[in-house]
């Protein structure tokens, strides 16, 4: 009996601490990424990071200025999301209620391949394919911009965000949809007034996990939006994003600089920013009674 | 604490350089009594490094040599930390890096190999003739925001530049900018083929990139000229020799202590007449 007890309670914590190792991870990349941040606070100072000029090798003066670099995510990210928001969807409610057994058994999986493709070999195409096309289209003088590296991280986005709702346009139950045509609402009705809202919280999430992945996407944007650390709101001027930064940066700098403390920072807004969209990602969820109290 | 994140990144950079040897070895037998050169450092002199290590173990074939790129930057901090053997530079190393090499023992050994002149091209179907290193100035730190400010129609110019990791970016810096600031609407290209394609689509972009890139792609090389009066220079082999051309700079290796041993061996190639010929070869300017 004891031997026995002893066993579960071994099994126990065993699968105790398998369950919390992702939380330890976690807890230990903040840590690694603030104690590596800190010792900025005393050198040049917190005040540095609040200002918009980010110019970290200068034989002037260093400046670490994020906010550049922020609005440089955020404008990318949020138009990547306007793209690959309608093609998403649309794209989902085709596969699972439009499309026969045949098309789905093409369309899918290039959806997947898309998925797969590697984020570098996606800049490349940007750069010899994309940009001249933005280029052209918008008569810009140059390809090199916001909107072209938007365009590449909705190609990212749109697998993502087409299988999550697939998957949750697929969980609606059939009963809705026979209730709607019974009642004489027509197919498109159907589709878009019964099963969508319905399916719509799974959408939200599959939007929200796309934006997860763009945010924290590097190398394709590094590639095509020029890299240039200006705040700025227009998709047609090139920004530089926090990823592309550390990326680039991060090679050359010598440890415990001011320049490396900097790039830390850049880490932690980067993963604050993703964890609140989690977060909101989460509560969305909760709300519509997706995951259980 | 802090040591030991160091030792931990430090860890992670040694076994990158072992996953980077990994793939160049090609017989391991030899490979165990015979040290194989890991070479790292500047983007510019990849090109010109992995053709003279072929040549090299070519030559002998007991010897194996791996080169990567990263940047000058990123090459000296490797020589630093001890996870390269030889680095290849396109500026000469700073006070601040030559003092953090002090404080971890290590001796860098200087070893100039070959010359580079830094070419500004822009697209072919630019109008603008030439270019002096005052109006490059204006253009890299943003007083010049249009062509028709040098004489060319009413358009933009797109302002190319490399990363801020790359040996290129200091050295424009510091002897064209006057060690000013680059604007903060200079575009910062991840590799000079980067810049290359750009300035090849891009009518009105202007960029610089190393001598040995300029035949490649669809771009045209621009005289430049040392103030308004001088002539306008082309960037060849003896005007970058005789320092007539103003943006040329001398490419190096650095060592930890006199280079021995395959070090040493490697070195006398690349200095002998055979690896000087490589040199030409591949784009760059000889030593002689």
């Amino acid at each position: 009996m004891t031997k026995q007890r002893l066993k579960a309670r071994i099994i126990k914590y065993f699968l105790q601490s398998c369950g919390s190792l992702s939380i330890i991870i976690v807890l230990l990349i903040f840590l690694f990424l603030f104690k590596e941040a800190l010792p900025f606070i005393s050198e040049p100072g917190i005040g540095g990071l609040f200002h918009s000029v980010w110019n970290p090798v200068s034989f002037q003066k260093e400046e670490f200025g994020l906010l550049p670099l922020i609005t440089g995510s955020v404008l990318v990210t949020l138009l990547a999301t306007l793209i690959a928001i309608p093609f998403g969807i649309i794209g989902a409610v085709y596969i699972s209620e439009v499309a026969t057994a045949k098309e789905r058994e093409v369309l899918k999986p290039f959806i997947e391949i898309l998925a797969g493709i590697p984020s570098v070999v996606l800049g490349f195409f940007g750069l010899i394919v994309v940009a001249p096309l933005v280029k052209d289209i918008f008569g810009l003088n140059t390809g090199l911009t916001a909107l072209t590296g938007a365009v590449l991280l909705a190609f990212m986005a749109i697998p993502t965000i087409m299988s999550i709702s697939e998957d949750a346009i697929k969980s609606v139950p059939i009963i809705y949809k026979e209730a709607s045509l019974a009642l004489g609402a027509s197919r498109i009705e159907t589709i878009w007034k019964v099963i969508v809202p319905a399916a719509l919280s799974g959408i939200v999430a599959s939007v929200m996990l796309g934006m997860g992945r763009v945010v924290g996407e590097t190398m394709a944007v590094m590639m095509v939006t020029g890299n240039a650390p200006v705040v700025s709101f227009n998709p047609f001027t090139s920004v530089r994003t926090m990823t592309a930064t550390i990326a680039a940066e991060m090679g050359e700098v010598t440890f415990g600089s001011s320049h490396y403390a900097s790039l830390f920072w850049v880490g932690i807004v980067l993963m604050l920013m993703t964890f609140v969209l989690n977060l909101v990602s989460y509560r969305v969820l909760k709300k519509y009674g997706m995951i259980d109290k | 604490m802090k040591n030991s994140s160091v030792k931990l990144t430090l860890l992670l950079f040694v076994l990158l350089a072992f996953a980077a040897a990994g793939c160049s070895k090609k017989d391991k037998q030899t490979s165990d009594n015979k040290k194989s050169i890991t070479i790292k450092g500047s983007d510019t002199m990849v090109h010109l490094m992995s053709t003279l290590a072929e040549a090299f173990m070519k030559k002998d074939a007991s010897q194996k040599v791996s080169v990567t790129g990263g940047g000058s930057g990123t090459g000296i901090a490797a020589l630093i930390n001890g996870t390269t053997d030889i680095c290849a530079s396109s500026r000469d190393m700073q006070q601040k890096e030559k003092d953090e090499a002090k404080g971890k023992n290590v001796n860098p050994v200087e070893q100039k190999v070959a010359f580079d002149g830094i070419a500004i091209v822009v697209n072919p179907e630019n109008t603008v003739k030439e270019i002096t290193m005052e109006q490059l100035k204006k253009i890299y730190t943003g007083a010049y925001k249009n062509w028709k400010e040098l004489g060319g129609p009413d358009q933009s110019i797109t302002v190319l530049s490399r990363e801020s990791n790359s040996g290129t970016y200091v050295f424009f810096q510091e002897h064209v900018l006057n060690k000013e600031n680059y604007a903060p609407t200079v575009k910062l290209m991840p590799a000079t083929s980067a810049i290359v394609q750009s300035v090849s689509s891009d009518k009105w972009s202007i960029g610089y990139v190393g001598l040995g890139y300029t035949k490649e792609g669809n771009v045209k090389v621009i005289p430049v000229k040392k103030d308004a009066d001088a002539p306008g220079v082309m960037p060849t082999h003896e005007t970058v020799l005789d320092k007539s051309y103003p943006i040329a700079r001398p490419l190096y290796l650095y060592f930890n202590g006199d280079p021995q041993g395959s070090n040493k061996v490697f070195l006398d190639f690349v200095l002998s007449p055979e690896g000087q010929k490589i040199v030409d070869e591949t784009g760059y300017i000889t030593l002689k």
